[in-house]
C-alpha cells in the first residue's frame, strides 16, 4: 500500500509535462527572484557593508574596516547605549504592562460582559490607524493648545513642553505606544479565545474555580500557540519601533531608539556604515524571536 | 437547599463583580476613544477661536471649513491618490506572488518546499533598516541605467516593489496554511483529468482560496496604506508622497494651525477606519489566519 502510494507520487511527478515543469519553475522562480533581489541580497550586502568604511557615494570608495564600526559603537557610542536602554524600556513596558492588559481585556470581552461589542470596536480603532496619524492625534493632546495643556490650565501662550521633559516623556511615549498595542494584542487573543472549547470553561466554572483560576489553569495553557505568537509580536514590535518616535522628535536623538540611530547614520548629513553595523545588531536581537515564530507556526512540518 | 442558596449568593457576587469590570473597561474605552474625539472636535473649530477664547472655550463656530481648507491648502487629495497608486498594485501583486508560491509548496511536495516557505516567512520579519542602504543605492543605480533617476526612487514603482518584497512572505505563509486544508482529492482528480499546472492553479485552486485572499487583501491594504518608513525614505519629491509621509511634512509646515492639521489627520485616518468597519470580519480573520494556526 505504502509503496504504491510512493509509486504514484513518483509517477505523478514524472508525468509532469515539459510545459508543466516550466510553469512550476516560473511560479517558484519569479516570486523568489523578487525576494532575493529586494530582501535577501540587500540584507547580505548590509551585513558586508557593516565591516567597511563607506560614505555611500562611489562604490570604489568602499574600504575594509574589519570590526572597527562595531568597536566604535560598543566602546565610544553613548547614544547607542541610550537607544538600547530605550528599546529595553519599550520591551519591558510592552511585555509587563501592555501585553498582559490586552490579554486580560480580551478575556473579559470574551466573557461577553455588558457592552462588550462597543468596547471591542473602540479598542480596535487605534489598531487600524497609521503610527503617523497616531503621533499627530496625540500631539493634539500634549502640544500647546492641546487637551492636557488645557487641563493643566495652560493656554497656547504659556504652554509647557511635555515631549521635551525628560522626567516624563518616556512614560508618555509608552502610554501612546500602548494605545495601539493593547488593542492589537486584544484582537489576536480574542480570536484565539473564540477557538477554545467552551465546555472547558463551563467545566471549570462548575468545579467552582474562580475567574482567575479558570484563566490561569484552563485558558492560558489551552492558548499556548497564540501565547507564543503574542510574545514574538511584542518582542519584534519593541525592537522595530520607529514611526511614532520619529513623528514626535524627527531625526533628532532626543529619545533615541536603535532604528532611529540607523536612520540617522543612513539619511543624516553624512552616510556612515556605522548605521549598517547598528542594523546588523538589530537583526541579531531579532533573530531569537524570528526563530521562535517559525518554530511555532511550522511545528507540524519541522 | 443550602447549595442552591450558596449558588445564588455566588452568582450575585459574580454579577456585582461583572458590573464593576464592565464599568471599569467602559471607562477606559472612553479614555481610549477620547483622543480621536478630541481631534475631530479640534478639526471642526477655527484656529482663531482657540487662540482668542482658549482651549476649553465654548465654540462660537463649528463647521467643516478646516476640511475644505485641507483639500485646498494641503493638497491632501494628491497624497491620497499617491497612496492609492502604491497600495492597490502592491496588494494585488503581493497576493498573486504569494498564491503562486503557496500553491507550489502545498500542492506539489518538492524537497525544497519547506525551506522555501521558511525563507519567505522569515523575510517578512527582517528589520526594514537592514535592507535600506542597498535598496536605496540599487534604486538610484537602476535609475541611472535606464536614464531616469526617478524611475524607482521617488516613484510609485519603487514603493510598490519594496512592499511586495516584504509582504509576499506573510501572504505565502497564510495562503499555504489555508491551501493545506483543501482536500488532496480535488487536486488529484484535476491532474487525472489532464489539467495542466496552470489550469490546476487558475481554475481549481484560485477559486477555492477567495476567503483568505479577501482577508489578506483587507489586511495588507491597511498595512501598506499605513506604511511610514518606506514612504519616508524612498520618496523625497512632495508630489509623489503617500499620505503618511505627506502628513508628516504638513505636521511641520502647519504646526501653528493645528485645527487644519486635525482635519488632515482625520481625513488620512478615514479610509482604513471605514475599511475596517465595513470589512471587519475579513480584517480580523486575516490577522488571525497568520497567528492562530497550530
Amino acid at each position: 500500500m505504502n509503496t504504491t502510494a510512493a509509486d504514484k507520487k513518483v509517477r505523478s511527478r514524472r508525468s509532469l509535462s515539459r510545459n508543466d515543469r516550466f510553469t512550476l519553475s516560473a511560479f517558484v522562480g519569479f516570486p523568489t527572484f523578487v525576494q532575493l533581489i529586494f530582501l535577501w541580497i540587500p540584507a547580505l550586502a548590509t551585513i558586508l557593508l557593516s565591516f567597511t568604511y563607506w560614505n555611500g557615494i562611489r562604490i570604489s570608495d568602499i574600504k575594509w574596516a574589519g570590526f572597527a564600526n562595531y568597536k566604535n559603537i560598543f566602546l565610544n557610542d553613548t547614544l547607542f547605549y541610550e537607544a538600547l536602554k530605550n528599546n529595553l524600556i519599550w520591551l519591558l513596558w510592552f511585555s509587563l504592562i501592555a501585553t498582559p492588559l490586552g490579554i486580560l481585556l480580551a478575556y473579559q470581552i470574551d466573557r461577553k460582559i455588558k457592552g462588550h461589542k462597543i468596547y471591542e470596536s473602540i479598542y480596535y480603532i487605534p489598531v487600524v490607524l497609521s503610527l503617523a496619524v497616531i503621533g499627530i492625534i496625540w500631539n493634539f493632546m500634549f502640544q500647546p493648545g492641546g487637551f492636557i495643556q488645557g487641563l493643566m490650565g495652560r493656554d497656547i501662550g504659556n504652554a509647557v513642553s511635555i515631549w521635551g521633559n525628560y522626567k516624563i516623556n518616556t512614560y508618555v511615549i509608552m502610554a501612546v505606544a500602548s494605545w495601539r498595542h493593547i488593542g492589537y494584542i486584544m484582537l489576536l487573543y480574542l480570536s484565539g479565545l473564540k477557538s477554545v472549547d467552551p465546555s472547558l470553561k463551563e467545566a471549570s466554572a462548575i468545579d467552582g474555580a474562580t475567574d482567575w483560576q479558570t484563566f490561569r489553569k484552563v485558558i492560558l495553557p489551552a492558548m499556548k500557540p497564540v501565547n507564543i505568537i503574542i510574545v514574538v509580536i511584542t518582542l519584534i514590535e519593541s525592537l522595530r519601533a520607529f514611526d511614532l518616535v520619529f513623528i514626535i522628535y524627527g531625526s533628532s536623538t532626543s529619545w533615541p531608539l536603535l532604528n532611529i540611530l540607523v536612520y540617522q547614520n543612513f539619511a543624516g548629513q553624512g552616510i556612515s556604515m556605522k548605521g549598517a553595523a547598528l542594523a546588523v545588531i538589530l537583526l541579531l536581537l531579532c533573530i531569537g524571536p524570528i526563530i521562535g515564530y517559525l518554530r511555532t507556526v511550522f511545528k507540524e512540518d519541522l | 437547599m443550602s447549595t442552591i442558596v450558596q449558588d445564588q449568593k455566588y452568582r450575585n457576587s459574580q454579577k456585582r463583580k461583572d458590573a464593576f469590570i464592565s464599568t471599569f473597561i467602559g471607562f477606559f474605552a472612553f479614555v481610549w476613544i477620547f483622543p480621536i474625539l478630541w481631534t475631530i472636535w479640534t478639526s471642526l473649530r477655527p484656529y482663531s477661536d482657540v487662540v482668542s477664547y482658549g482651549v476649553f472655550s465654548w465654540p462660537k463656530r463649528l463647521n467643516f471649513d478646516n476640511y475644505f481648507a485641507a483639500f485646498k491648502q494641503m493638497h491632501i487629495l494628491g497624497y491620497f491618490l499617491n497612496s492609492l497608486y502604491v497600495t492597490i498594485p502592491a496588494v494585488i501583486i503581493t497576493l498573486f506572488l504569494g498564491s503562486l508560491i503557496a500553491f507550489v509548496v502545498s500542492r506539489y511536495k518538492f524537497k525544497f518546499s519547506l525551506p522555501l516557505l521558511l525563507v519567505f516567512t522569515a523575510g517578512n520579519m527582517l528589520p526594514a533598516v537592514l535592507v535600506y542602504i542597498p535598496v536605496f543605492w540599487m534604486y538610484i543605480w537602476v535609475g541611472d541605467l535606464v536614464g531616469n533617476r526617478n524611475f524607482l526612487y521617488n516613484n510609485y514603482l519603487g514603493l510598490i516593489l519594496i512592499h511586495v518584497a516584504f509582504q509576499t512572505g506573510f501572504a505565502t505563509f497564510v495562503l499555504s496554511s489555508y491551501m493545506k486544508t483543501i482536500p488532496k482529492e480535488i487536486s488529484e482528480s484535476a491532474i487525472v483529468d489532464g489539467a495542466s499546472v496552470f489550469t490546476h492553479y487558475w481554475r481549481v485552486i484560485l477559486p477555492l482560496i477567495r476567503p483568505p485572499l479577501a482577508a489578506l487583501g483587507v489586511l495588507m491594504t491597511t498595512w501598506i496604506y499605513n506604511d511610514f518608513f518606506w514612504a519616508l525614505i524612498l520618496v523625497s519629491q512632495d508630489s509623489k508622497r503617500p499620505i503618511t509621509s505627506g502628513l508628516r511634512r504638513l505636521n511641520g509646515e502647519f504646526v501653528t494651525d493645528f485645527n487644519l492639521l486635525a482635519a488632515g489627520a482625520i481625513l488620512a485616518a478615514a479610509p482604513t477606519v471605514i475599511l475596517f468597519f465595513v470589512l471587519r470580519k475579513q480584517f480580523i480573520s486575516g490577522l488571525t489566519l497568520g497567528s492562530t494556526k497550530g
